[in-house]
């Protein structure tokens, strides 16, 4: 890391952070500034390639949802009902209105947990000018037990929901293999009743902490619906506009090879976009609840919002919305109950069947927000149900030209403000603020391995 | 000298990252386990990189010649060398990577640029590299992390279970998946997860490895019976499981 230089005007500047620490995944941003003018300004994702499209090849539709999941552990359950949803489409399933409900609970948790652990153990840490949590553990342990027992409210809703957060293993095509129980569901329901003063704290920590300013106006897409702030399903939308059903996710987005990182680059009508806690935040602002709509008004944040360093404080904004929908379809279950014939499911056909069973050949396509954002996965099956070809699509490959941009935008008005370290900080910060989650971009696309 | 506490750095190479997210969700467990350790090196969560640890759990699975340059730097420093979770004990489901040819994997994958992708074979860590303590499971199941925690903080070695998932699943008083006319690998995986999977109505994917001697033949004739291909019960088999087709490659062709 080249953080020596603390020379202001400089106007050759030089920055190589190998290994960006506090994200998910492997990453690099390169930055090199020759006579006062930006020559090169990338981040590179230098994570192995995994080849989850080429594993799903031959493999049954029954087994995508555990194979999928393993792509990423923060985003497992985000993962899996992507995956659950474009295998019930190419099935031509349609699973009952309880199972939509407890899908969109264990997504809303997936939400909560991801975004807490972003902001308290990979993002405050800037903030607060030191180099991880774990100081805090001497110096602010209420603190630091807050974020834990936030983080394992949300943990629990995916232990109860489908049997663990990471890989869950209950949700599958067409419902749950079992119920979640009635005790669990209870404690669980305790438990985010108590996590509410815990979020009003983390809002007013997080208010006291001064984020970067920086603006650019950019695209923003993300999934809407009329009726709720869109996290499981909707419409796919960019800035307001062009509206279209996620299946037509071809013809709206295009992906282009890059020489220097295994992610491709995406765009919409040629430019980058993001996607993400501030892209729902700016499409869908309105569908916040009320709890969450005050939470924003705390930061003073008003859609659209054009700074990406305040995805931060969307994200916790997101988070307070997620919780109050959290308690609402909890109150719902535990007043009416769980009926085991509409949601109770084999994960796979009966084994005297399943050599017989012959479908008709299809593809199937689907769209869930995830704490990133729009996550796609598309796969065709065969008449034996197995996979013959499979694609998905990730928010951190989507991020990634946009995230370029801001550094464009952003190295040059810092040249002779801010030193070296000081712009390499500003960079690390920007790059964590989009939450990049690399070893999900890394099945996509790599030219070439980047050893500095 | 004074007794302190032991250094311990977490590494991550091609995996997805969840087995060191599993000590995140250990919630307050995980403040009691930092008064035990000092952790010194954990990127995911921390910009401290201390180079000075006698204890480093290694995540993921080794795809990569420089990954392979990595994980022998990491060994030469580490006195104890830990491998966590599937990826790195088994290849875990990196290892259907080798199921095909890696030139039609990348190009699959990657069309046109296929020819500039850089990878190897998946393997576990103990091809590459020794090995003293193995964490199966995708994910790991934390009851078991701590059980290895505290044989290496006491210097022993950690007796891996040699007996099927089968065995824990009848303590946990499930309905047997074959019972319910569904499949299930639990006859022939590796204990040591408390039957996870099946205790929430699923079935056994393999996760852990096959126990040291698997009823593989009475297994796969179980499976023929029901119609299924042999190639469909040799994927029931290596989802998780010989990733180097060493053993059940031509067995089932």
């Amino acid at each position: 890391m080249a953080r020596n230089s603390n020379k202001i005007n400089s106007k050759e500047v030089k920055i190589d952070v190998h290994y960006l620490t506090r994200v998910e995944g492997h990453g690099n941003i390169v930055v090199d500034v020759k006579q006062g003018k930006l020559a090169k300004c990338e981040f590179q994702v230098i994570e192995s390639p995994r080849f989850f499209e080429s594993m799903l090849v031959g493999r049954s539709i029954w087994e995508a949802q555990h194979i999928t999941s393993r792509i990423c552990g923060i985003c497992a359950c985000g993962h899996s009902l992507a995956s659950i949803k474009a295998g019930e489409d190419a099935l031509g399933l349609v699973p009952s209105e309880e199972v939509i409900s407890l899908r969109k609970l264990l997504l809303h948790a997936e939400i909560m947990d991801s975004h807490i652990l972003h902001i308290y153990f990979l993002v405050a840490p800037d903030l607060l000018g030191i180099p991880s949590v774990m100081p805090l553990i001497k110096t602010d342990r209420p603190i630091v037990e807050m974020a834990l027992r936030m983080k394992r409210m949300s943990d629990y809703a995916g232990e109860v929901l489908s049997g663990r957060h990471i890989h869950p293993i209950s949700y599958v095509i067409g419902g749950l293999t079992q119920l979640p129980s009635r005790d669990g569901l209870e404690k669980l329901y305790k438990l985010m009743l108590d996590a509410r003063k815990d979020g009003e704290k983390t809002v007013e920590i997080l208010k006291k902490l001064k984020f970067p300013e920086f603006q650019r106006k950019t695209q923003y897409m993300s999934l809407t619906r009329k009726d709720e702030y869109a996290l499981y399903d909707g419409n796919l939308t960019v800035n307001g506009e062009s509206e279209t059903g996620a299946i037509n996710y071809k013809d709206l987005l295009r992906e282009t090879a890059v020489e220097y990182s295994r992610a491709k680059i995406a765009s919409i009508k040629g430019k980058p976009y993001a996607v993400g806690a501030i892209a729902r935040f700016n499409n869908n602002f309105r569908q916040l609840n009320e709890k969450a709509r005050r939470a924003a008004g705390e930061f003073g944040l008003k859609a659209p919002c054009y700074n990406p360093y305040l995805n931060t404080a969307i994200q916790l904004v997101e988070w307070v919305h997620c919780l109050e929908e959290s308690i609402k379809i909890m109150e719902k279950i535990l007043k009416s109950g769980l009926r085991e014939d509409k949601i109770v499911t084999n994960s796979w056909p009966k084994r005297s069947e399943i050599g017989r069973i012959r479908y008709k050949p299809n593809t199937g396509i689907a769209c869930v927000e995830v704490p990133r954002g729009s996550l796609f996965h598309d796969y065709s099956i065969d008449e034996r149900g197995n996979i013959t070809q499979a694609n998905c699509v990730i928010p951190t490959n989507q991020n990634m030209g946009n995230l370029e941009e801001d550094m464009r935008k952003l190295v040059p008005e810092l040249l002779g403000k801010r030193t070296q370290g000081q712009i390499t900080l500003d960079l690390e910060m920007l790059a964590r603020s989009y939450d990049p989650c690399i070893s999900c971009s890394v099945h996509l696309l790599d030219v070439k391995f980047v050893n500095s | 000298m004074r007794k302190t506490k032991p250094r311990v750095a977490f590494f991550d190479f091609t995996d997805c990252e969840g087995c060191q997210l599993q000590f995140a969700n250990m919630g307050e467990g995980l403040l009691q386990l930092t008064e035990l350790v000092e952790i010194v090196n954990f990127r995911e969560i921390m910009s401290e990189a201390g180079q000075d640890y006698e204890v480093a759990f290694v995540e993921g699975s080794i795809t990569t010649e420089s990954d392979i340059k990595r994980i022998q730097e990491i060994r030469k420093k580490a006195k104890v060398l830990i491998a966590l979770g599937a990826c790195a004990a088994t290849a875990g489901v990196n290892g259907m990577k080798n199921r095909f040819p890696l030139e039609l994997a990348k190009s699959r994958v990657y069309g046109d640029k296929a020819g500039t992708v850089n990878t190897i074979a998946s393997l576990p860590l103990h091809k590459v590299v020794k090995v003293d303590y193995f964490i199966h499971g995708c994910p790991v199941y934390i009851p078991e992390v701590l059980q290895v925690v505290k044989c290496v903080l006491m210097q022993k070695p950690y007796a891996l279970p040699n007996y099927a998932v089968c065995v824990e699943c009848k303590m946990n008083e499930n309905v047997c998946r074959y019972e319910k006319d569904q499949e299930c690998l639990g006859p022939v995986t590796r204990a040591g997860c408390n039957s996870w999977c099946i205790n929430n109505g699923n079935r056994c994917y393999g996760c852990r490895g096959l126990v040291d001697n698997p009823a593989a033949d009475a297994q796969k004739d179980i499976l023929l019976k029901y119609g299924l291909k042999a190639d469909e019960i040799l994927q029931r088999f290596n989802l998780y499981n010989d990733s180097l087709g060493e053993k059940y490659g031509q067995e089932f062709k």
